[in-house]
């Protein structure tokens, strides 16, 4: 994950954003018409919470025993005819999927949709070795068309509408009517066209993995569209990539997580389709499958302790759909392939608080998205973590500059004052004096200098005339 | 040459050095609390599976097991579909008249593509979300035959029909443990909210579903039977 490096901090980014008001407009309909259905999806189950603390608790095997279980999945797959691969780093990973690719003697591929390849830029290396990548999810490919990135997990192409996309359909697709209507159908159908004739051609699919079963070797692809099970059984090679974390330990497993990520993602009682393949079936779809198990800074998380239940995440996007944040500032501003609370704990995790240690400011620690997590990420207690993790990390990383950083200094010597009871009572006394000039009708609206920051959007309550202790002593005595 | 493995197995166990080296990955508690088996009447059962099916814009039908195969043939006329593919295990009475039913012995994607749509039965079926389960074998066919054309009518037993999610992982696990069996979960047609989140149907997969339920004729048999 390179791209957090090169891309502003999430403060600058969203400023941007929130300037934007067709992309707020979207953004904003989209989370609260996907929040209040999920919220009748999940209150439609009894046994929801029962459900949620299972499916915490099967990730948290999976991955205090995830060495036994990469390799009891390995030998599985093996067992079933596919071949497995492991990658390193996104580099590696690309690596061997051209390789597939070019041994097979193709030069366009089809994909559906994966935040893995996202996450390695699949697609851009492929280019690099002169095969075209064809997305074939309907938002990934208005992404893909419109060179553009995608904005939430779930549907990436939220940040454009319908005027847009049909724009963009009559520029980029040669078999658009010049009569195209702006009705989703109407454009729904134009991608359909386009993208038959491509399931039809290609030989080589690739594909993302939702969850792969340690016991059995079964790897699954959950979607809605029928994509997914085109490039995964129309083609005569298959190759599937998937971050190590994403492992179930047993088939049983997936009475849990079938349960609960529909209703947490699109908030279907289940999503229109579900592919569970178990290496390769003779007659029955591609005769060749690879599997890439992929780390690219997943050791890194699994490392922290604290930080570690972020791979259990199954990428529902719940906590896009309820964050303040999120809401107002869209995906794209948090310069990762995962946006998001999820992703304002994961990326600066995955590529380091050097690349993007201004995401976990990016909340405001009101605790919805940690409610609403099908696997009970407690993404507040990570993100708190995470910034403390990187006010040492700016210290030791910053030398003399960075101990005398003003901050520094003012939260240093406030920590001093407030752990003796005398400087406190002192300091209380020197502010009154000190915020006479700076009260206008019992408020203070302007604080100077470098504390005007927090006066720009509040007015600030004064210190009152005398403190609770200063009155009880008074009518104790 | 699995020097990538050895590198990444070694991350992994120098990661988790806070785990004690004798715990097994039995031991980290799985609580199942949730339901595991449905507690409803069979009548209801069935009567949640067309309300969740109907729910996602799928045709259901109940009809009598003597009536499947004229069924099929009534919804081939009304909906215009002239040739159509069926599993070699398709049963006779289960096929229509008057259609030209194309038997699949291996038939590519361009073939079907050619197909008006596809006849199949099920493994079972999920009330509790209006589900179908197909696990490629028998009346289920291969994947490709209920991918392709733009109908799937899909003949579902009334004893194949389960309340719960975890009943329905239950009645797979044979099939998937010893024949690897390609597992296809189907819940409506194919559907697509990705334009302003405005639902339109029929995007890569079938455009259309219709699901007959069919009395069980005689004893009941289990899912998957």
């Amino acid at each position: 994950m390179t791209d957090a490096a090169v891309h502003p901090s999430f403060p600058e980014a969203a400023r941007v954003a929130l300037a934007d008001t067709q992309l707020r407009h979207n953004i904003g309909h989209a989370t609260h018409t996907i929040r209040t259905k999920r919220a009748a999806a999940v209150a439609e189950l009894p046994d929801w919470e029962q459900l949620r603390e299972a499916g915490r608790a099967l990730k948290e095997r999976v991955l205090r025993h995830l060495d036994e279980h990469l390799l009891e999945l390995e030998a599985a797959v093996q067992r079933a005819g596919g071949i497995v691969h492991w990658a390193r780093d996104a580099e590696e990973c690309n690596r061997i999927v051209a390789d597939v690719v070019a041994v097979a003697g193709v030069d366009a591929v089809v994909k559906s949709k994966s935040l893995t390849t996202e996450e390695t830029k699949l697609n851009e290396a492929l280019a690099e070795r002169g095969i075209s990548a064809w997305e074939t999810d309907l938002a990934q490919l208005i992404v893909q068309l419109g060179n553009d990135t995608p904005s939430h997990i779930l549907v990436p192409a939220i940040h454009k509408n319908r005027a847009q996309i049909r724009e963009l359909f009559l520029r980029t697709l040669p078999d658009a009517p010049a009569d195209l209507s702006d009705d989703p159908r109407a454009l729904a159908e134009v991608a359909r066209r386009h993208l038959r004739r491509l399931f039809l051609e290609t030989r080589v699919g690739i594909s993302g993995v939702n969850f792969a079963i340690a016991q059995t070797g079964t790897v699954s692809v959950v979607e809605s569209e029928g994509n997914g099970r085109m490039c995964t059984t129309l083609p005569e090679v298959l190759i599937s990539v998937m971050g190590i974390e994403k492992l179930v330990p047993t088939w049983q497993d997936l009475e849990v997580f079938l349960q609960l990520l529909p209703r947490s993602s699109t908030a279907e009682r289940m999503n229109p389709y579900t592919s569970l393949w178990t290496g390769v079936t003779d007659g029955d779809g591609p005769r060749e499958f690879h599997l890439v198990l992929l780390d690219n800074g997943r050791t890194d998380v699994l490392a922290d302790e604290v930080g570690r239940q972020a791979l259990n995440c199954i990428r529902c996007s719940a906590c896009l759909n309820v964050c303040p944040v999120y809401e107002r500032t869209g995906g794209h501003a948090y310069g990762s392939t995962y946006p998001g609370p999820i992703g304002a704990i994961l990326t600066p995790m995955l590529s380091g608080l050097d690349a993007a240690g201004s995401l976990p400011y990016a909340s405001t620690l009101c605790g919805a998205c940690y409610e609403v997590c099908p696997v009970k990420i407690n993404i507040p207690e990570v993100l708190v973590h995470l910034r403390a993790e990187k006010v040492e990390h700016s210290r030791r990383a910053g030398g003399t500059a960075a101990r005398l950083d003003p901050e520094r200094l003012a939260m240093q010597t406030m920590a001093r004052v407030f752990a003796s009871r005398r400087l406190y009572e002192a300091a209380q006394r020197a502010g009154r004096l000190g915020q006479r000039p700076l009260v206008r009708r019992g408020r203070i609206d302007r604080l100077p200098g470098p504390l005007s920051g927090w006066t720009s959007m509040r007015d600030l309550s004064p210190l009152p005339d005398q403190s609770f202790r200063e009155w009880w002593r008074e009518h104790r005595a | 040459m699995s020097t990538a493995r050895d590198e990444i197995l070694r991350r992994i166990r120098g990661a988790l050095s806070d785990v004690p080296a004798g715990e097994s990955a039995g031991e980290v508690r799985v609580a199942r609390e949730y339901r595991r088996r449905g507690c409803s009447d069979r009548a209801d059962v069935l009567e949640l599976l067309s309300e969740r099916l109907v729910d996602y814009h799928a045709d259901v039908r109940r009809v009598p097991a003597a009536a499947v195969g004229a069924s099929v043939g009534e919804a081939c006329r009304r909906l215009g579909l002239l040739r159509v593919a069926v599993p070699e295990a398709l049963p006779a009475h289960w096929r229509p008249d008057g259609v030209e039913l194309i038997e699949d012995r291996g038939l590519t994607a361009r073939e079907l593509d050619a197909l008006d749509g596809a006849i199949t039965g099920c493994a079972a079926a999920i009330a509790q979300t209006g589900t179908l389960v197909l696990d490629g074998e028998g009346t289920c066919g291969r994947r490709i035959l209920t991918l392709v054309p733009d109908h799937h009518i899909c003949v579902v037993r009334a004893s194949q029909v389960v309340e719960l999610v975890p009943e329905a992982i239950a009645a797979l696990a044979t099939a998937v443990t010893e024949r690897r069996a390609p597992v296809t979960l189907i819940s409506g047609p194919s559907a697509t909210s990705d334009i302003e989140l405005s639902r339109v149907e029929g995007v890569h997969g079938p455009r259309h579903l219709l699901v007959l339920i069919v009395a069980d004729s005689g004893g009941a048999q289990g899912p998957g039977a």
